[in-house]
């Protein structure tokens, strides 16, 4: 039983260092053990038998940025959801109705992105169909 | 000095214990796969495929490690390393029964009690989304980077909800580390139903678990919602520059991973060790399943199917009977010590049991989502019905804060 | 034990904000910066703040930096070549920088009431608690104007990339 801070910590600790170990041991044995053949058609990119076309390394869709950003905008909300939730019983109703007003006003900034369909992510294909109406039109 | 020893002693246990268990999930999952599917699964390496796992690391271990020029060989390597190393300490903070006392020492049964065990596991979540997001980039392969693009922004978009979840067994429980919470859902009420934060008053957390659970098998990215290693679009996603233990390191991974959630997913909504009903009668759940175990392994005998059925199936169903009669002495409380470990395993192993169970029979019947479902489903749906789910057990444990 | 991780884990800190600046790779340097965010969390827990710890991982080390991860891929960031033109910044650089060390040493060397051993562990008012307390009766008020400003973040993170989703 941990009687101090110290000795809360000092088992996760000692299981850090053996994840380390094992991780590095893992990778490291891959690397010694097993033959080495090399050959430069095995040295290219896998492209399910294609050769390969350029580089991998291309711009991707502005989605994914706007995904991590409101990632961190929401998960900062959860986090002040934690120690809300072990108060809570001290506080009660007082503790509801403030979170109740924090999550209403994020929660306006969610619909916002809701309705811009940051959030659809077939808005592309159906920005093409209506591009190619338009054009048929 | 007890304390680093029996600490020492215990992380020893748990971590063999942990990592058999890896091997052996890839087994089970095949078998279980197998059968719903009307297949046999791994048969040819040991009876019934036994020494499957084994036959699976030393293949891996002597397979060539490809190392493809193109990458960037820091990050290449970097991957894998944090993703096992991410996987394998959460089983640090899980408890597996109450406190006990064993020959003067009084220990938990849990490697280490932190205060703040379910932001530990959060924040191992949160950082592991780089292992994937680096293999993706680094292997400077076309599929690895969708693969490992997908994966991330997949797995933070489901952590919001997995999160939120988790906060209404909170509000219950008022406290973060795993033993306060395992403890808070001890009893029954009306002397049968548990006191499990699925059953408990004033709200049960029903919507929670089911939340969690879909967010934790879009976490582990589980189908339906492996869309990063598609393998009929993407080929392996952001593995598929890795080979031979490289390539297993994702592999223990991913099933570390399964095993940590569905250990969370116990603690936080199934009472952990705590039993369906009451003492007396819950021991002897643990001998009468043992017991039919062994039963069906002698039926099976009688009327073998393959060559070695007469002389496997008695084999296992002697293993079985010797674990009923185990089990039979700690359901009488004999030695009180030793019905508590035993006990408590029994019940915390069946409910993590269960729930993998249940993660490999939706792979086994659910097709797979297209990305902007997926990512519509998390956005649209998940994380305001769980926000929803959270203010309604706010204002029932605002209204009702007496524990009944 | 305390005292040799935390020399341990402000050394990494220091050698991975170096490794920010020094790294070529904008994914190297962003990667660096997660391990100062790491070892900014271990120092906070060896202080006894296992809440803040917590959650500079989950936000700092899990969020922002896989933010600042997808815009890097985004915008396909190559390395970053070395600019012969600063001249200036050659010069001067290092000589600036350590003037602008020392004097925000000094600041806050004399700003602190007194050298005292930092004892580690002593302090307990760092738990999800104490912190629970504090943040929703007495500083109520700023944890609301919190909302507020995360509201305003989502509608800039909108317009900006609006451009783009048209």
């Amino acid at each position: 039983m941990p009687t101090t801070y110290a000795e809360t910590w000092f088992p996760v600790l000692i299981q850090i260092l053996i994840a380390i170990a094992v991780a590095g041991g893992m990778i490291g044995a891959s690397a010694i053990l097993g033959r080495r053949m090399r050959d430069p058609v095995k040295m290219s990119p896998y492209e399910s038998g294609m050769t390969p076309v350029g580089n991998a390394r291309e711009r991707f869709s502005v989605k994914f940025y706007l995904v991590g950003m409101v990632f961190i905008l929401f998960d900062i909300e959860a986090i002040f959801l934690y120690p809300w939730a072990v108060v809570y019983r001290q506080l009660r109703l007082f503790a509801f109705v403030e979170m109740l007003l924090f999550i209403v006003l994020v929660l306006c900034g969610f619909f916002y992105i809701w309705k811009k369909g940051v959030l659809d992510w077939s808005i592309d294909e159906r920005r093409d169909e209506a591009r190619e109406k338009r054009r048929a039109a | 000095m007890t304390f680093f020893i029996v600490t020492l002693i215990k992380i020893v246990i748990v971590f063999a214990v942990f990592m058999t268990t890896l091997a052996y999930l890839q087994w089970i999952e095949r078998k279980v796969l197998a059968h719903i599917q009307s297949r046999t699964g791994p048969l040819r390496v040991g009876p019934h495929g036994l020494m499957q796992p084994l036959a699976d690391v030393f293949k891996l271990l002597t397979k060539e490690d490809v190392f493809p020029p193109f990458v960037n060989r820091f990050f290449y390597l970097l991957a894998p390393f944090i993703a096992v190393c991410l996987a394998l300490i959460t089983i640090s903070i899980v408890p597996f029964g109450p406190e006990i006392e064993v020959a003067g020492v009084r220990t938990y049964m849990q490697i280490g009690d932190v205060h703040v065990g379910i932001l530990l596991v959060l924040a191992i979540t949160a950082v592991s989304v780089y292992g994937v997001a680096l293999a993706g980039w680094s292997s400077n392969n076309k599929y690895s980077l969708l693969g490992g693009l997908r994966s991330s922004a997949q797995m933070i978009s489901y952590e919001l909800p997995l999160s939120l979840a988790i906060v209404s067994p909170l509000l219950l429980a008022n406290q973060l580390s795993f033993r306060a919470i395992s403890d808070s859902q001890a009893g029954y009420y009306l002397g049968f139903i548990p006191r499990w934060n699925i059953f408990q008053a004033p709200f049960p957390q029903i919507f929670a678990f089911i939340i969690f659970l879909i967010a934790a098998f879009a976490e582990t990215n589980r189908i339906p919602f492996d869309l990063p290693e598609a393998e009929n679009e993407l080929v392996a996603g952001f593995h598929t520059e890795y080979s031979s233990m490289k390539f297993a390191c994702f592999f223990m991974a991913e099933y570390a991973n399964i095993v940590n959630i569905t250990c969370v997913a116990t603690l936080l909504f199934l009472g952990a060790w705590h039993p369906l009903f009451p003492a007396p009668y819950s021991n002897w759940v643990a001998p009468l399943v043992f017991l039919l175990a062994a039963l069906s392994c002698f039926a099976q005998a009688a009327q073998p199917r393959r060559k070695n059925d007469q002389y496997t199936f008695p084999l296992f169903g002697v293993v079985f009977l010797v674990l009923t009669a185990i089990f039979v002495v700690a359901a009488l409380e004999i030695v009180p010590v030793l019905s508590t470990i035993l006990l408590s395993i029994f019940w915390f192993l069946a409910k993590v049991g269960l729930l993998i169970f249940a993660f490999i029979w939706v792979r086994g019947t659910l097709p797979r989502f297209r990305y902007d479902q997926l990512m519509h489903f998390a956005w649209t749906f998940l994380f305001p019905v769980s926000l929803l789910n959270l203010l309604i057990t706010g204002l029932l444990v605002a209204l009702f804060p007496e524990r009944i | 034990m305390d005292t040799v991780l935390f020399i341990i884990f402000a050394i990494v800190a220091i050698v991975a904000g170096f490794n920010v600046v020094l790294q070529r790779h904008p994914i190297s340097s962003a990667l660096s910066l997660v391990g100062v965010m790491g070892s900014l969390a271990v120092l906070y827990l060896l202080l006894g703040a296992e809440f803040m710890a917590m959650a500079q991982m989950i936000v700092y080390g899990g969020a922002v930096m896989v933010l600042f991860i997808f815009v890097i891929m985004l915008l396909n960031a190559g390395a970053e070549k070395p600019s012969s033109k600063a001249w200036f910044a050659q010069i001067a650089g290092l000589p600036l920088l350590l003037a602008f060390i020392a004097t925000l040493g000094f600041l806050i060397y004399s700003a602190l009431p007194g050298l005292r051993a930092v004892e580690f562990g002593s302090w307990t008012m760092g738990t999800a608690e104490e912190i629970g307390k504090l943040l929703f009766t007495q500083y109520l008020l700023p944890f609301e104007v919190i909302s507020v400003l995360i509201l305003i973040a989502i509608l800039g993170a909108v317009v900006l990339a609006l451009k783009e989703i048209d």
